[in-house]
């Protein structure tokens, strides 16, 4: 049985701008449901999305910011109507997104948890009966009866969480909120939501974190500009989203290398220990286009660390060269470099480089931890002046089974003597 | 809209807390504290018997004592207030609470109607002010026409709650109307026989008087409270009830249409 099903919803706004939203009294109280709207002045935030959550599932929603995510969540807790389509939802809903939405700063933590709580829909009694544990939960035994205007934001939102958790909703929608506490309390709200998921409760959850996704959730979805790009195993939806944002990343990061004035550069040399990216050079050769493929041959920006990758520069000379040397770079996200070399260094000799080809860089195995990876390119003369350098245009992702920490990880292995014993390696 | 009160009745209890806590938060930090409730209305009295009584003795109704013409407006003053006050703050509720009704699963109507009760809080606890000045003054009263009291008391707060909900979920999309409303609610003020009778008025405008519903509630917290003799104006009362439960069905019906519009206007 599924408990929230949403079939084909769309929701659309007015823009807001000089123009008033209603243009007459008449038409305010002439509005409702399938009044025309002119699409000039209105912005659809989902345009037809159908999912179905089954209950006791946790579920994610991810994408980038605008994609609708947000609006999603408001349709499902019934804050807002869709514009059409329909949506259902089983049980009690409790959405954790304001939180402490409603607190009146000039009176005490005491009075706005049982204001709080029956906003939510909870009796007197009922917050009564659970005061003590949402206290506790937020930690704040010693100031409940402070008024909350003297609250840190940290305690503010510790109140907020308690009090929504604490609803004991059938279905609990999170908005971007473990963010709000210190390690432990973020600790214990997962520990709540893997409780919630035991008594077979439903768990909605919009975040950009995406190991949160990956770790807790049985199924995610990808908006995109209020449409569904992906729906289905977490991983699989994360990956795609992940290629989906480097691609970006390269499409801004192309435009930005186009508007990067040639001759402005040409005479500085790169300079390894300045991570600022553009591109460089005379451009008597050039690098066209940089890919990057997997073992089989399919390109990605996604890899599993160890994995085969290809780096392939597809490449022209303007003119025939006889002086030229191929270099790549590996900088982690922090700008730290991982790995350089090139044709030179490696005791090349080159020969004659004229017209189309292509240079490709296989790296067996990606020995380096999980995370965001900036890629250089160059061709250039051996004394260093560039044809064309490309300083960290290119991002890969690297992702890990493991969370190993440091930069690279070497091939390695564990070796035990009979005395330790040990599984799971 | 039946379901939409049905609703609203199961949130008595927060009407009630908030209500408190709106009482509550409203004098925290304030010297005098609740004490306030009972100095704002003394302290309008007094201004007015200055004015009325000293400073223009000629305005004043001709058949009263000076006493008994601050007893006379204190009687009208009262109503007025939590009428003025209640349509002021609602005016400003939902806006004020912009970020529960558009973050939060909340019944929007719960805030105007706050502000209502809160101004009903406010005038019940004047009105041992106004029987301390009764007792005071020696003035008669007839025990009697005071059953009728909380008749009036019910056709305004009827009333008060349908303008409240019109006013707050207009203001959202009108927000223009905030400051029209306070000006609207001085001229009010004045074409209300407040600090003068209706009679004194003159006939032309009498029947212009007579419109405005508030006359009629103020009216009768007059005959009710400061008229001696047994009250014979109920029918009035009556029909004001009618009205003012029609005028609140319209308010909800007005509000009730436009809630979908507040979550994301508000």
């Amino acid at each position: 049985m599924n408990t929230i099903e949403v079939h084909d919803v769309r929701k659309t706004y007015r823009r807001h701008g000089r123009r008033r939203s209603f243009g007459t009294l008449k038409s305010a109280f002439l509005s409702g449901r399938g009044r025309v709207v002119q699409p000039d002045v209105t912005f659809e935030a989902l345009k037809g999305v159908s999912f179905e959550v089954g209950a006791g599932k946790t579920f994610g929603i991810i994408g980038r910011n605008g994609s609708g995510k947000s609006t999603m969540l408001k349709l499902i807790a019934g804050i807002a109507k869709p514009t059409s389509g329909s949506l259902s939802v089983r049980g009690r809903v409790s959405a954790l997104i304001e939180l402490g939405a409603g607190f009146h700063p000039e009176i005490s933590g005491r009075d706005n948890v049982f204001i709080n709580g029956m906003m939510l829909g909870l009796s007197k009694r009922q917050i009564a009966d659970r005061f003590d544990e949402i206290v506790a939960f937020a930690e704040l035994q010693e100031f409940i009866d402070e008024p909350v205007k003297t609250y840190s934001s940290g305690m503010y939102m510790r109140l907020g969480f308690s009090v929504a958790i604490n609803v004991d909703p059938d279905v609990l929608l999170v908005d971007e909120v473990l963010a709000v506490g210190d390690e432990g309390f973020t600790h214990r709200c997962l520990d709540k939501f893997a409780d919630f998921r035991r008594r077979g409760r439903t768990v909605l959850l919009v975040t950009h974190s995406l190991d949160l996704v990956s770790r807790l959730c049985d199924d995610a979805l990808w908006l995109d500009h209020g449409r569904v790009r992906d729906h289905g195993d977490p991983r699989r939806v994360i990956d795609a989203y992940l290629m989906d944002v480097a691609a970006a990343e390269n499409r801004a990061l192309s435009v930005a290398r186009d508007s990067v004035s040639v001759e402005a550069m040409t005479l500085d040399a790169p300079d390894m220990s300045n991570a600022a990216e553009g591109r460089w050079g005379s451009r008597e050769a050039e690098i066209l286009a940089v890919e990057f493929a997997r073992n089989d041959g399919t390109t990605s920006h996604v890899f599993e660390s160890g994995e085969h990758v290809a780096i392939q520069m597809r490449v022209r000379a303007h003119r025939p060269l006889q002086d030229f040397v191929f270099g790549v770079g590996l900088f982690s996200a922090d700008g730290v470099c991982c790995y350089g070399t090139n044709t030179d260094i490696e005791g090349a000799q080159p020969a004659e480089f004229s017209g189309d080809g292509q240079v490709t860089f296989i790296i067996e195995s990606l020995c380096v931890v999980a995370g965001t990876y900036k890629i250089d390119v160059a061709v250039h003369r051996r004394n260093g002046v560039p044809y064309d350098y490309h300083r960290q245009l290119y991002t890969i992702r690297v992702t890990s089974k493991v969370n190993d920490i440091g930069l690279v990880r070497p091939p390695h292995r564990w070796t035990f003597s009979s005395g330790i014993r040990i599984s799971g390696l | 809209m039946l379901h939409s009160l049905r609703q609203l009745l199961r949130h008595r209890a927060l009407v009630q807390s908030l209500v408190a806590r709106e009482l509550k938060a409203r004098y925290r930090g304030s010297v005098l504290g609740v004490m306030w409730s009972f100095v704002n209305p003394l302290l309008l009295l007094s201004i007015y018997t200055f004015v009325f009584t000293k400073v223009m003795p000629g305005a004043r109704s001709a058949g009263l004592e000076p006493s008994q013409f601050s007893l006379f407006m204190f009687c009208g003053i009262l109503p007025w207030t939590w009428f003025s006050s209640s349509l002021l703050e609602a005016a400003n509720a939902l806006i004020a609470g912009g970020n529960l009704i558009r973050k939060v699963l909340f019944p929007a109507e719960v805030l105007p109607i706050v502000s209502v009760f809160a101004g009903l809080v406010h005038f019940c606890l004047g009105l041992p002010i106004l029987a301390a000045f009764f007792l005071y003054l020696r003035a008669p009263v007839t025990p009697s026409d005071l059953v009728w009291l909380p008749l009036v008391v019910f056709d305004q707060l009827m009333l008060t709650l349908g303008l409240a909900l019109i006013v707050s979920s207009l203001t959202v999309h009108f927000r223009d109307l905030r400051d029209l409303l306070a000006n609207l609610l001085t001229l009010g003020f004045f074409i209300t026989p407040i600090i003068y009778p209706l009679a004194q008025a003159p006939a032309w405008a009498q029947p212009l008087l007579n419109l405005n519903p508030v006359t009629h509630l103020v009216v009768s917290y007059q005959e009710v409270l400061f008229v001696p003799g047994p009250y014979a104006g109920w029918p009035r009362l009556v029909v004001l009830a009618a009205v003012s439960v029609l005028v609140f069905f319209v308010g909800y019906f007005v509000f009730d249409r436009l809630r979908e519009t507040l979550a994301e206007e508000a």
